[in-house]
């Protein structure tokens, strides 16, 4: 889970780490009042989950309240990359004398932690990477000693970076340890002109897995769609096609979406209803599916494996039972392989549902389903 | 012959007294695995009857090499103490545990890995585990959906695995392993390319991936150095958008990295040919056997 920027700070804060003074507004009129609280050149920032907010035009200074509550009024349902902005962060504006960048992150590849930090901030990582990668000090941290008071002075020291910014670093880790997080950065993290280190932007991605051990709080603008489906725990991700799709596995669900594709349509939506596959959860998926308007057909692409397929084909008919006429009449292809298959396909042939259509391969009822989608 | 587990192979199961833990016991026994012990704190001392056979439960991974000679532990324990019971494996000195939970968080997983490293092979988590068809199967891959044969398999995904193994069931498999899709695991494809490659008993290998991080592509590399073997791929996930998990938590495109195309490209640069489907790549397998094309 990506945090926005005003929760990576209030996070940063509370781990001791110095951010601008200033809080989240959702209108105007909040900001305008943030402003006059804070009693001091802000700066309004849209509050989206992507980069580049800059160059859209998502940050703004503002002299005092007035502005602020224009400003705020201009950013406030701005789309950023398809991002719309919610509500925005007003905060006393700080000017960087110096701007660095520092980052702590999960390694996939090395399956361990990363540092990197640099003191040349403020632009993209990516691009800073490309443009001077000596400039980006990258080290592996122990994963069992962490970094402590020497090591964080030793990593300012490569980099670069005043002494006073260890401490900072230091705390930085402390944050990605406490908070299970798979990537803290800062960028660009400041020294003020009189000396202050200041985290000036914040970015940190939890980890959704240790959630049992954290009380994070959730804010999240989801599709109807899909916190319908969190809500039944279904694991589903809309897309933009016509064909809904569901199946059972991450990867054989993302295989089907690929072959839905390559057989000219687009697919609706990912959802992986999981090894169980028993009818309650092939009934959710299905009403999911069948209440997006733009699905003009479904395939339902099962291999049977733990699960054997009589049963996923016993869970689509009793779901067809409890959907009744929601289905509008909207094709089902359905393609059910491995374990038990040839009793599964017999079940749902004898079940002789009007909407249902059998076919053996992935690719076949693939292309079957793509067919259907575009009306013929 | 097979890589990592064969017939020898003497199986414990943490969390065997479990419902999951006790459900895939039967399974692995009943597809041949030797199971000689359970492992769960505090019931040490009782034994779970599972018809064919009683299996004995310990108290500690410790005790139970001890008393069976066991050197795979099979991880069925929820996610919250799946760190600690792994860590107990390794401090036991097991030399293979393989996790089969899922939703461990990352960072317990980062940690066993670096307590592991030289003295436990970890396979997941978040895995279907792996199995040598005929001889042993350590986790919930299904057994009778393929058979014995000189095809070895390695996959982050579970399903896509029980895929190819099945369209290639006549031809059979040495092993298969399921490594996880999780962004942080304990074996990578790189390992069991490089286990297949030195196994007489394995004549050709399919490697599947999927979108997020580079494993994929630090394998083409590895393969371009170090595998005479012939490889097919297959990657899943060409339509992910950008920025989604999808299912899997190390499933995600982040920017423009990670993403199917990129890892098909280099793939394909060193060879490897590329399925466009599951049934595709196991029409390319049987090409690379005939020396013809598919």
């Amino acid at each position: 889970m990506d945090l926005y920027e005003h929760q990576a700070k209030e996070l940063f804060g509370r781990h001791g780490i110095p951010v601008p003074a200033g809080r989240v507004a959702t209108t105007p009129a909040q900001a305008g009042a943030i402003a006059a609280e804070l009693n001091a050149p802000v700066v309004i920032k849209a509050q989206v989950k992507t980069g580049g907010r800059g160059k859209a035009g998502g940050i703004r200074t503002a002299a005092g309240p007035v502005t602020a509550e224009v400003e705020a009024d201009r950013v406030l349902g701005m789309d950023i990359k398809g991002h719309v902005a919610r509500s925005v962060l007003v905060e006393t504006a700080t000017v960087p004398f110096e701007e660095y960048y520092a980052a702590f992150l999960v390694d996939r590849a090395e399956g361990g932690f990363l540092a990197m930090v640099s003191s040349q901030g403020g632009m993209e990582i990516e691009e800073l990477a490309a443009t001077d990668p000596d400039a980006l000090v990258r080290l592996p941290v122990d994963p069992v000693a962490g970094v402590d008071a020497e090591t964080a002075r030793a990593l300012a020291a490569k980099a670069g970076l005043p002494e006073q910014a260890a401490e900072t670093l230091e705390k930085l880790w402390r944050v990605l340890v406490a908070e299970d997080a798979l990537l803290v950065e800062v960028n660009p993290l400041i020294c003020t002109t009189d000396q202050r280190i200041v985290a000036l932007d914040g970015k940190v991605t939890l980890d959704d897995n240790s959630a049992f051990r954290h009380s994070w709080e959730q804010e999240e603008h989801a599709d109807g769609l899909e916190a319908r489906a969190r809500a039944k725990g279904l694991n589903y991700v809309k897309l933009d096609g016509e064909v809904g799709v569901i199946g059972n596995g991450a990867g054989l669900v993302m295989s089907t979406l690929d072959v839905v594709a390559g057989a000219g349509a687009a697919p609706a939506n990912f959802l992986d209803i999981g090894g169980g596959a028993s009818a309650k959860v092939m009934a959710d998926g299905l009403e999911i599916i069948l209440d997006d308007p733009d699905v003009r057909s479904v395939l339902v692409n099962v291999f049977g494996g733990i699960t054997a397929c009589d049963a996923v084909a016993n869970g689509i008919v009793t779901a067809l039972e409890l959907l009744g006429e929601r289905g509008h009449g909207r094709p089902i292809v359905v393609r059910l392989d491995g374990n038990n298959a040839e009793v599964g396909r017999r079940i749902l042939s004898d079940a002789r549902h009007p909407a249902v259509r059998q076919v053996s391969t992935m690719d076949g009822a693939a292309g079957t389903a793509a067919r259907l989608a575009a009306g013929a | 012959m097979a890589i990592f587990l064969t017939k020898d192979s003497r199986v414990l199961v943490q969390g065997m007294t479990g419902a999951e833990g006790s459900r895939h016991t039967a399974r692995m026994l009943a597809a041949g695995t030797d199971i000689v012990a359970g492992v769960t704190p505090g019931k040490g001392g009782r034994s779970v009857d599972f018809g064919e056979r009683t299996v004995p439960v310990f108290g500690s991974v410790a005790e139970a090499m001890t008393e069976t000679g066991a050197d795979v532990s099979v991880v069925f324990v929820p996610p919250r103490f799946t760190g600690s019971a792994v860590e107990e494996a390794v401090e036991a000195g097991i030399p293979l545990c393989v996790v089969i939970t899922e939703g461990v968080p990352v960072h317990d997983a980062v940690r066993f890995r670096a307590l592991a490293s030289g003295r436990t092979r970890i396979i997941g988590p978040n895995c279907p585990g792996l199995i040598s068809p005929g001889q042993s199967s350590a986790g919930i891959i299904p057994a009778d959906i393929t058979s014995a044969g000189r095809i070895g398999l390695v996959s982050k995904s579970g399903t896509l695995t029980y895929q190819l193994m099945y369209e290639l069931r006549d031809l059979g498999f040495s092993t298969a392993v399921g490594i996880g899709g999780d962004p942080v695991i304990g074996t990578t494809h790189i390992d069991c390319l490089q286990a297949f490659q030195e196994d007489p008993g394995t004549d050709a290998i399919v490697m599947i991936g999927e979108i997020g991080g580079d494993a994929e592509e630090r394998a083409a590399a590895y393969i371009a150095a170090n595998v005479t073997k012939p490889v097919v791929a297959y990657v899943a996930g060409f339509t992910a958008p950008e920025g989604k998990t999808m299912g899997h938590a190390g499933a995600i495109v982040s920017g423009s990295s990670g993403t199917a195309q990129a890892k098909k490209e280099a793939l394909e640069a060193v060879g490897v040919r590329v399925g466009r489907t599951p049934s595709e790549t196991a029409r390319l397998l049987r090409a690379t056997r005939e020396g013809g094309s598919p």
